[in-house]
C-alpha cells in the first residue's frame, strides 16, 4: 500500500464522535458560552447569522408582498393622503436593508466561516486573539439586541441609510437602533484587527505571503477595510445620535448643519463596506473553483493582489452615491472615473475563475453549482454597476429600481451566494457529515431561479422609472413587482430545501472523511470535525492548489495525500511539456 | 506508515512541554506573542485616530464654510486652561514612557510610581477640564440641548386631527409657545407664561462678555430675545461690537458683529474635547489595571507587553490632544 493515511490517532471510519475534536471537547452550556475555542465562537456566529437571515427574508418577503398590488397589497387605505402605509411600508424595508446588512452580510462570512476555517487553513492553534475573539461575538448579539429593540420601541422608517434631516428629526427609535448598529461596528473592527495580526504573525514556517490560500488573502483585505473604515462608521452615527439628542448642529440644517455632510461621513464607510461584503464571497470562490476544477487556481498572483487593489480603491469612490445630492459636477466626474478602475480588479478576479475552470476537470457537487451561480450573478451585478458608475446614466437611474436589483445581484448574488457556496464546502469539516447532493443542488437551482425572477424584471422597470422604497405605484409597473413577487417565493422554498439538506445532514448524514473535495488547502488535512487543538504539530506546507498527489480513496470516500507521486509544484500550473520542436 | 502521534488533543494541565506561564498556549514562542501584540494594539491606535477623524474633518468643513463663527467663539475659551493640560498630558507622557522602561527593566516599585503619576496627570487634566465645562455650563454656552424648541419650520398642511381631543393639544400648544415666545421677549415672566406649563428652554448664548478691565458683566441690556439661531440679538452687538481685547486677546481690533450659528463651534467644541475625555477615563482606568498587574508581579523583563500596549494608548490620547489644542484654543485672529 503507498497510500498514507492523514495524522488519525484512530482508524478515519470510526463515527466522527468516537474521536476526540472540537464538539465533544467538553460539554455543558458554560462551554460553548465561554469558550476561547474559534471554531465553536465560529459555529455561533453561523447560528446568529443564520437566524438574522431567517428575520431579514421574512421582511423581504412582506416587502415583496406589499408590491403585488399597485395600491398596496399588504398595507393599505382608502384615504390616499394616509401616512400610515407608508409609515408601516418603511419600517418594514428600513429593517429589511439594516439586518441583512449589518447582521447578515458584514458579519457573515468572516464571524461565521472565516474564524473556523482561517487558524486551520494557517496551520494555526487559533487566532491571535482568541478572547477578542468571543468579545466580538457578544458584541454581535449586544448589536442585534439593541437593533430588534428599536423595533419594540417605535420603530426605524428611515431607510437603512439614516439619511438626514429626516432621521435627526424622526421618531426617536432612530437613536435605539443606530446605537445598536454603533456596537455592531466595534465587533466588526475587533474581528479585522485578529484576523490582520493572525494573518501576519501566526503563518507557518515555509508560507510566505504568496503561499496562502486565496481565501486568506481576501480575507486579510476585507480585515484591512474593516478596521479602517468602521470607525467613521462610528463617529458619524455618534455624531447622528448627539444630533438628535442635543441638537448640536451638525447635520440638521434646521440648527446650522449640513445634511449633505452626512452623506459623505456614511457613505465613506458604506461603500468600503460593501466591499467588506464581497471580498471574502469572492475567496471562498478562489477556493471552490479550484478546487472542484482540480486546477491550480489561474494567475494566482493577480488575484491576491486584486483582493488589496479593491479594498484600496474601494476607499476612493464614495461619491457614487451621491451624484444628484449636490455634489460639483467635477467631484462627480472624479468619483466616475474612479469607480469604473474600481471594477477592473474584479473583472481580473471573474476573467482567472473561468480560466481556472478552463480544461480543468470540472465536478459539479453542490458548492460548485453555487460558485457558478456566482460567476453570472456577481457579472451582472458588476456590469450594472457600470451603468451606475456612469455620471451621466446615473442621474436617470438614481433611486430606482435599477438600483436595488444592481445592489441584490452583487450582495445577495455575489455574497449570499458565496456564503452558501462555502457553507457547503466547508460543511464537511465543520460538522463531519456530508449532506444528500440531489437535495443540495435542488436547493441551489431553485435559488438561483428564484433570484432571477425576481431581481431581472426590476432592472427593466427601475430604468423604467420605478422609483425605489415606494409603498405603492403606477399600474404600469404591475406585470414586473408581480414577477418579482413569485421570484421570492421561488427563492422562499429553494432556501427551505437549502436549509433541509443541512439539517438533515446532521441527523442522518454519512460520516465524512478529512478530505471529501480533494482540496490542498491545509484544513483539509485534519480530521473532521477538527480535534480542539486543530493540529498536534505543525504541518508542513506545500503550494495550496497543488492537487496533483491527492488520489480518491474509495474506503473513506474522500482523498488522500499520496507522497509518491510527483513533487508538488510550487510556483506555475502543471502544463505537460510539449514534445521538442513545436 | 507515518508515526501517529498520541499526545491527547487537549492540552490541559499535563503540559507536554514547558512554557512560561505568561505564553499563551495557541503562540510558539513568547516573541511570536509580544509581535502579534504590538501589532494588535498599533491597528487599534489607527482605528482610533480614524474614529477621531470625522470629528476634525467636521471641524475643517465647518472652519472652511464659517472661519468668522471660529474666530469670534474661539475668544470664549480659556487658553491658559487648554496650555495647562497640554503641559500635564505631555509630562504624562514622559512618566508613562518612563514606567515602560521600568518595567523593561524589572524596577517594580519605580514603575508603579511613575504610573501613579501618569494616573495622578489624568486627574488633573480632568478637573481642569471639568472647571472649563463648568464655566460653560455657567454661562449657558452650550449646544442648543435636547429641550430646545427655538426652530419652528413653517408648518405644511396639518393632518386633520384624529378627534376633538387631540385637535385641543395642538391649538394649546400653538398658543402655549406664542405666549412663551412673548414673555421671552419681554424680558420677565408674565403671569400669564409662568401660569402655562414649562416653556421650553430657549438657548440664549453668552450671557456675559469681558470688559476692558478683564471683568465678565452681564449683557443685561441684552433682551433675552429669539431672534437669530443663536438667541442674540445681533442689532445690539452690531453696535456695540466687543474688540479682541477686551476679550482677552492682543489686538484692540474689532473682532465683529457675532455671526450667526456660534453654536456649531462649542458643538465642535464640546463633541471632540467630550470624546477625548472618555479616551482619557478610558487610559486612566488602563494604567490603574496595569498599576495593580504590576504590584502583583505580574511583569518581568521577559513581560511587559501589557504595560507596553497601554503605554502606547496613552500616547495616543496625548497626540489627539496636541492637536485638539491649537485647532480650538489658538485660532489666530487673522481670518
Amino acid at each position: 500500500m503507498t497510500t498514507i493515511t492523514p495524522d488519525f490517532a484512530h482508524s478515519p471510519r470510526e463515527p466522527a464522535l468516537v474521536r476526540d475534536n472540537y464538539l465533544n471537547h467538553s460539554r455543558g452550556f458554560l462551554s460553548w458560552a465561554l469558550t476561547l475555542d474559534h471554531k465553536r465562537i465560529g459555529i455561533m456566529y453561523l447560528c446568529a447569522v443564520l437566524t438574522a437571515f431567517f428575520v431579514g427574508g421574512m421582511f423581504a418577503e412582506l416587502v415583496r408582498t406589499q408590491l403585488l398590488m399597485p395600491n398596496g397589497a399588504l398595507f393599505h387605505s382608502a384615504d390616499p393622503n394616509s401616512s400610515a402605509v407608508y409609515k408601516t411600508y418603511n419600517q418594514i424595508f428600513t429593517l429589511h436593508g439594516a439586518i441583512m446588512i449589518f447582521l447578515v452580510l458584514i458579519p457573515g462570512i468572516p464571524g461565521a466561516l472565516g474564524n473556523f476555517v482561517l487558524p486551520i487553513m494557517l496551520g494555526a492553534k487559533d487566532v491571535a486573539f482568541p478572547r477578542l475573539n468571543l468579545f466580538s461575538f457578544y458584541l454581535y448579539v449586544t448589536g442585534a439586541l439593541f437593533a430588534v429593540l428599536s423595533i419594540i420601541f417605535g420603530a426605524v422608517d428611515t431607510g437603512w441609510t439614516f439619511y438626514a434631516p429626516y432621521s435627526t428629526n424622526t421618531e426617536t427609535a432612530v437613536s435605539w437602533m443606530v446605537f445598536g448598529v454603533f456596537i455592531l461596528g466595534f465587533s466588526s473592527i475587533l474581528t479585522g484587527m485578529n484576523f490582520i495580526v493572525t494573518i501576519h504573525k501566526l503563518r507557518p514556517p515555509g508560507m510566505t505571503w504568496f503561499r496562502m490560500p486565496l481565501f486568506l488573502w481576501a480575507v486579510y483585505a476585507t480585515s484591512i477595510i474593516q478596521v479602517l473604515a468602521t470607525p467613521v462608521l462610528g463617529i458619524t452615527l455618534l455624531l447622528l445620535m448627539m444630533e438628535r439628542l442635543l441638537h448640536v448642529g451638525i447635520f440638521n440644517s434646521a440648527y446650522g448643519g449640513d445634511p449633505v455632510l452626512f452623506q459623505h461621513f456614511f457613505w465613506f464607510y458604506s461603500h468600503p463596506a460593501v466591499y467588506i461584503m464581497i471580498l471574502p464571497a469572492m475567496g471562498i470562490m478562489s477556493e471552490v473553483i479550484g478546487t472542484f476544477s482540480r486546477k491550480h487556481v489561474f494567475g494566482y498572483r493577480f488575484v491576491a493582489l486584486s483582493s488589496i487593489a479593491i479594498a484600496v480603491i474601494g476607499f476612493l469612490v464614495w461619491g457614487h452615491h451621491m451624484f444628484p445630492n449636490g455634489q460639483s459636477t467635477m467631484l462627480g466626474t472624479i468619483f466616475s472615473f474612479l469607480t469604473m478602475t474600481v471594477a477592473i480588479p474584479s473583472a481580473i478576479k471573474v476573467w482567472n475563475w473561468l480560466a481556472t475552470m478552463y480544461r480543468g476537470s470540472i465536478e459539479l457537487a453542490t458548492p460548485m453549482c453555487y460558485a457558478i451561480s456566482f460567476m453570472f450573478l456577481f457579472t451582472i451585478g458588476g456590469l450594472t454597476g457600470v451603468f451606475l458608475g456612469t455620471l451621466s446614466v446615473d442621474v436617470h437611474l438614481h433611486d430606482t429600481y435599477f438600483v436595488v436589483a444592481h445592489f441584490h445581484y452583487v450582495m445577495f448574488g455575489g455574497t449570499l451566494i458565496g456564503f452558501l457556496a462555502g457553507i457547503y464546502y466547508w460543511w464537511p469539516k465543520i460538522t463531519g457529515k456530508m449532506y444528500n447532493e440531489t437535495l443540495g443542488k435542488l436547493g441551489c437551482l431553485l435559488i438561483f431561479i428564484g433570484f432571477n425572477t425576481t431581481f431581472l424584471p426590476q432592472f427593466v422597470m427601475g430604468s423604467q422609472g420605478m422609483p425605489r422604497r415606494y409603498a405603492t405605484y403606477q399600474a404600469m409597473y404591475q406585470p414586473y413587482h408581480v414577477m418579482s413577487t413569485i421570484g421570492a417565493y421561488i427563492q422562499l422554498v429553494g432556501f427551505i430545501i437549502a436549509a433541509i439538506t443541512l439539517l438533515q445532514s446532521l441527523l442522518k448524514g454519512k460520516t465524512a472523511p478529512a478530505n471529501p473535495w480533494g482540496s490542498a488547502t491545509l484544513e483539509w488535512s485534519c480530521t473532521s470535525p477538527p480535534p480542539h487543538d486543530n493540529f498536534k504539530t505543525t504541518p508542513t506546507v506545500g503550494d495550496p492548489y497543488d492537487h496533483s498527489n491527492l488520489v480518491w480513496d474509495d474506503k473513506i470516500e474522500g482523498y488522500v495525500r499520496d507522497n509518491t507521486l510527483a513533487e508538488p509544484y510550487t510556483t506555475t500550473t502543471h502544463i505537460p511539456k510539449q514534445p521538442a520542436g513545436h | 506508515m507515518t508515526t501517529i502521534t498520541t499526545e491527547p488533543a487537549s492540552h490541559g494541565d499535563d503540559h507536554g512541554h514547558d512554557h512560561p506561564k505568561f505564553l499563551a498556549h495557541h503562540f510558539e514562542t513568547p516573541q511570536q506573542q509580544f509581535d502579534s501584540g504590538k501589532l494588535g494594539i498599533w491597528l487599534f491606535l489607527t482605528t482610533e485616530i480614524l474614529l477621531f477623524s470625522g470629528l476634525f474633518c467636521a471641524y475643517s468643513v465647518y472652519r472652511a464654510n464659517h472661519p468668522e463663527i471660529f474666530a469670534y467663539a474661539h475668544l470664549y475659551l480659556n487658553k491658559w486652561y487648554g496650555a495647562l493640560n497640554t503641559i500635564v498630558l505631555i509630562f504624562s507622557s514622559f512618566t508613562m514612557a518612563w514606567g515602560v522602561r521600568a518595567s523593561q527593566l524589572g524596577q517594580k516599585k519605580l514603575c508603579v510610581g511613575l504610573l501613579g503619576i501618569t494616573f495622578a496627570c489624568g486627574i488633573v487634566f480632568m478637573c481642569v477640564k471639568a472647571v472649563e465645562y463648568h464655566d460653560k455650563w455657567r454661562e449657558q454656552i452650550l449646544p442648543p440641548g435636547p429641550h430646545s424648541d427655538w426652530y419652528n419650520p413653517p408648518k405644511g398642511p396639518e393632518e386633520p386631527k384624529e378627534n376633538a381631543l387631540e385637535a385641543k393639544i395642538s391649538a394649546d400648544e400653538t398658543a402655549r409657545n406664542k405666549v412663551a415666545g412673548e414673555a421671552a421677549l419681554a424680558g420677565s415672566s408674565t403671569p400669564a407664561a409662568s401660569s402655562a406649563p414649562a416653556a421650553p428652554i430657549i438657548f440664549t448664548g453668552p450671557t456675559t462678555r469681558l470688559a476692558s478691565d478683564g471683568v465678565l458683566v452681564e449683557q443685561s441690556a441684552v433682551p433675552k430675545a429669539q431672534i437669530g439661531p443663536t438667541g442674540i440679538d445681533s442689532t445690539w452687538n452690531r453696535e456695540h461690537a466687543p474688540n479682541s481685547a477686551a476679550l482677552g486677546g492682543s489686538s484692540a481690533e474689532h473682532v465683529g458683529p457675532e455671526p450667526y450659528n456660534t453654536h456649531i463651534f462649542f458643538s465642535i467644541y464640546f463633541l471632540m474635547t467630550g470624546l477625548h475625555g472618555l479616551h482619557v477615563l478610558a487610559g486612566m482606568s488602563l494604567i490603574a489595571w496595569v498599576m495593580y498587574r504590576t504590584h502583583r508581579g505580574d511583569f518581568s523583563p521577559a513581560y511587559f507587553s501589557p504595560v507596553d500596549f497601554v503605554g502606547l494608548y496613552w500616547h495616543i490620547v496625548d497626540l489627539i490632544w496636541i492637536f485638539l489644542f491649537p485647532l480650538l484654543y489658538l485660532i489666530g485672529n487673522s481670518q
